[in-house]
């Protein structure tokens, strides 16, 4: 028989014999394999969460917003200043070779009316383009056309949650009259449903009419032709970073700016938010593992305890075994792999518990087990120690 | 004659202990021939221990020279040892030091465990020692269901099963009852009888009558080496 086979048979003998001083040994290393593995599946599901949540604003996009106005030291935050033009918009169509669509959009909160239901959202005055750089699917109906552009029609599309609100089926929405400041405006669509921001922002919550229409109807601005958004999608995703270099490039001439001043515009990527968000779930999930690999370490320090003990009780059996031919080798090989099969064991456990069951619950089960347990086994050790023996214990 | 299985010139064997030098063994010049039944004799602390250990490549020696069958092993590394102890010589302790675990078979199998390279048929050559020891129908016993000098003819199969050259016996007889100590030194004596060279330690001069020849050791040096 091989000399390794040998050495697993003898050390699942000696395990066996030992059955709940292996299996106690073992917990610690099952516990610290299964929250190893429960936390990087946690880890996992985050991040693929959050990956959703951003492939879902839309494919290859580039979002630009204005500067932030500056009224004495007071700063206003993005899209407060009104930097950005439609003919912007127009010349990155026309002068960026990476760069497939672009959209421009203007945005105000209102007020919404449908009959004697009324609900606030954001109204968004885009270009019919809008939906191709969000990669934005309409449920029902139609999106904002050409046509509907140019001749500034009042139509209106509704977001799914809108839409929701307002009505109780939002089949029969389209054709419907809604009125927004007083304007009646008529349904011609209901996108489908993107979900939430990977920040939280329900991107359902709004309904969308011709720019034309907005700027002549609704948001009548002082500065014509301001847009407070230019969303723009690349050629590729491997064109992103191109696309971005030739709009901040065209931005900065049209808007003369200096060699060494700052941008009066920002240009986000899909990349910079989705490296952000990574970059926390990264962190967290490092966090969640590190805490299980200590768990780990103790439970290999329980191992290596327990071998220990196994060891010294066994001094004569070794001793027998080097007089009748073994060598060094052939007792360390004996130990270790017993050690080894022990963690093992464990470790096959542990991924069975860490892979099978509902986390939380099952680690919140084990560690209060866990602490009755070890709790009980010492406690009934002391209670039915003979007081007599127990008082003359030396 | 023959090459002597043991030639043993000048031994010494000096241990260091707490600072202190001890010199357990001063001087041994000794030939055994194969088949010999010796026994060495002595108090404790004689050095008879001592020289029982280096014999059996269980303990280095300090200076001197030690041939096995000819072979010079005064200066061997700790594996080759090993092997020889493996090969070359069967123990019998006098608390016979089986493992509580295991089988009667088992036990006997353990020597074969380790040998290198590997032979087929380790569960018959235990069988067959066993049978030489009379405890072929107590295989599958462990060492708690026998008695004492059935465990004592455990461990002497043990001994046997890699037909050793050299028998070592350290007070095979101490933890037996007189009775049963007889036996056990008839059983060895049937073992010289098929020519098996066996050397046994005792203090005890009625044992030491079992054995052809005998030598005495005190304070580190043979004093005494007669033959019937």
């Amino acid at each position: 028989m091989n000399i390794w086979l040998t050495a697993l048979r003898l050390a699942i003998g000696s395990l066996w014999v030992y059955k709940v001083r292996s299996f106690l040994t073992m917990l610690g290393i099952i516990i610290g394999i299964g929250s190893v593995i429960v936390m990087i599946s946690i880890g996992r599901g985050a991040k693929a969460n959050i990956q959703e949540q951003i492939s879902s604003l839309g494919s290859n996009m580039l979002m630009i917003f204005s500067g932030s106005s500056r009224s004495g030291g007071v700063r206003g935050g993005f899209g407060t200043m009104p930097t950005l033009r439609v003919n912007d918009a127009e010349a990155i169509a026309r002068e960026c070779p990476a760069i497939a669509n672009v959209t421009y959009s203007i945005v105000k909160n209102m007020q919404v009316v449908s009959g004697n239901t009324n609900w606030g959202t954001s109204v968004q005055g885009t270009t019919p383009e809008y939906r191709l750089v969000r990669d934005w699917p309409v449920k029902e109906g139609e999106f904002i056309n050409a046509n509907h552009f140019k001749s500034a029609a009042s139509v209106v599309v509704l977001g799914s949650a809108v839409a929701e609100n307002l009505f109780e089926s939002w089949e029969n929405a389209i054709g419907q009259k809604i009125r927004i400041n007083n304007f009646p405006f008529r349904i011609i669509g209901v996108m489908g449903s993107k979900g939430r921001t990977p920040t939280g922002r329900d991107q359902d919550d709004v309904v969308f009419v011709p720019y034309t229409t907005a700027m002549r109807k609704l948001m009548g601005s002082r500065l014509p032709g301001v847009v407070h958004f230019i969303g723009v999608s690349a050629q590729s995703k491997q064109l992103v970073d191109e696309a971005k270099r030739e709009v901040e490039d065209l931005l900065r001439q049209r808007h003369r700016i200096l060699t060494e001043a700052d941008d009066d515009f920002t240009v986000r990527t899909l990349d910079e938010i989705a490296a952000t968000s990574e970059k926390t779930g990264n962190i967290m999930t490092l966090l969640l593992t590190s805490v299980a690999a200590v768990s780990l370490v103790v439970g290999g320090i329980g191992i290596m305890n327990i071998m220990l003990v196994s060891v010294t009780e066994r001094t004569r059996e070794i001793g027998v075994r080097m007089a009748v031919g073994a060598r060094e080798r052939d007792v360390l090989i004996q130990f270790l792999v017993e050690s080894t099969t022990m963690s093992f064991v464990g470790g096959l456990l542990g991924a069975l518990l860490g892979i099978g069951a509902s986390p939380i619950f099952l680690a919140t089960l084990f560690s209060a087990a866990v602490g009755i347990f070890f709790g009980f086994y010492p406690a009934r050790k002391a209670s039915r120690l003979d007081p007599i023996q127990a008082l003359n214990y030396e | 004659m023959a090459t002597p299985i043991i030639r043993i010139k000048e031994l010494k064997k000096i241990y260091p202990m707490e600072g202190e030098t001890i010199v357990a063994l001063k001087g041994i010049d000794l030939e055994i021939q194969p088949g010999e039944f010796l026994a060495v004799m002595g108090p404790s602390g004689s050095g008879k221990s001592t020289l029982m250990h280096i014999l059996g490549l269980l303990d280095s020696l300090t200076e001197g020279m030690y041939e096995l069958e000819g072979r010079d092993v005064s200066h061997i590394s700790r594996e080759k040892r090993a092997d020889i102890r493996n090969r070359k010589v069967g123990f019998v302790f006098q608390t016979f030091n089986l493992l509580a675990r295991s089988t009667a078979l088992d036990n006997v199998k353990l020597p074969l465990l380790y040998r290198r390279p590997r032979i087929n048929g380790s569960q018959e050559k235990a069988m067959e020692a066993l049978r030489t020891v009379g405890l072929a129908d107590r295989a599958s016993h462990l060492p708690r269901q026998l008695s004492g000098g059935q465990q004592q003819r455990v461990a002497i199969a043990r001994a046997l099963v890699n037909d050793p050259a050299l028998i070592l016996a350290d007070e095979p007889t101490g933890n037996l009852d007189t009775k049963t100590g007889r036996e056990i030194m008839k059983l060895l004596n049937s073992l010289h009888e098929r020519g098996i060279t066996i050397i046994m330690v005792t203090h005890d001069p009625e044992i030491g009558r079992f054995a052809r020849r005998r030598i005495e050791v005190r304070d580190g040096i043979i004093i005494q080496d007669e033959e019937d």
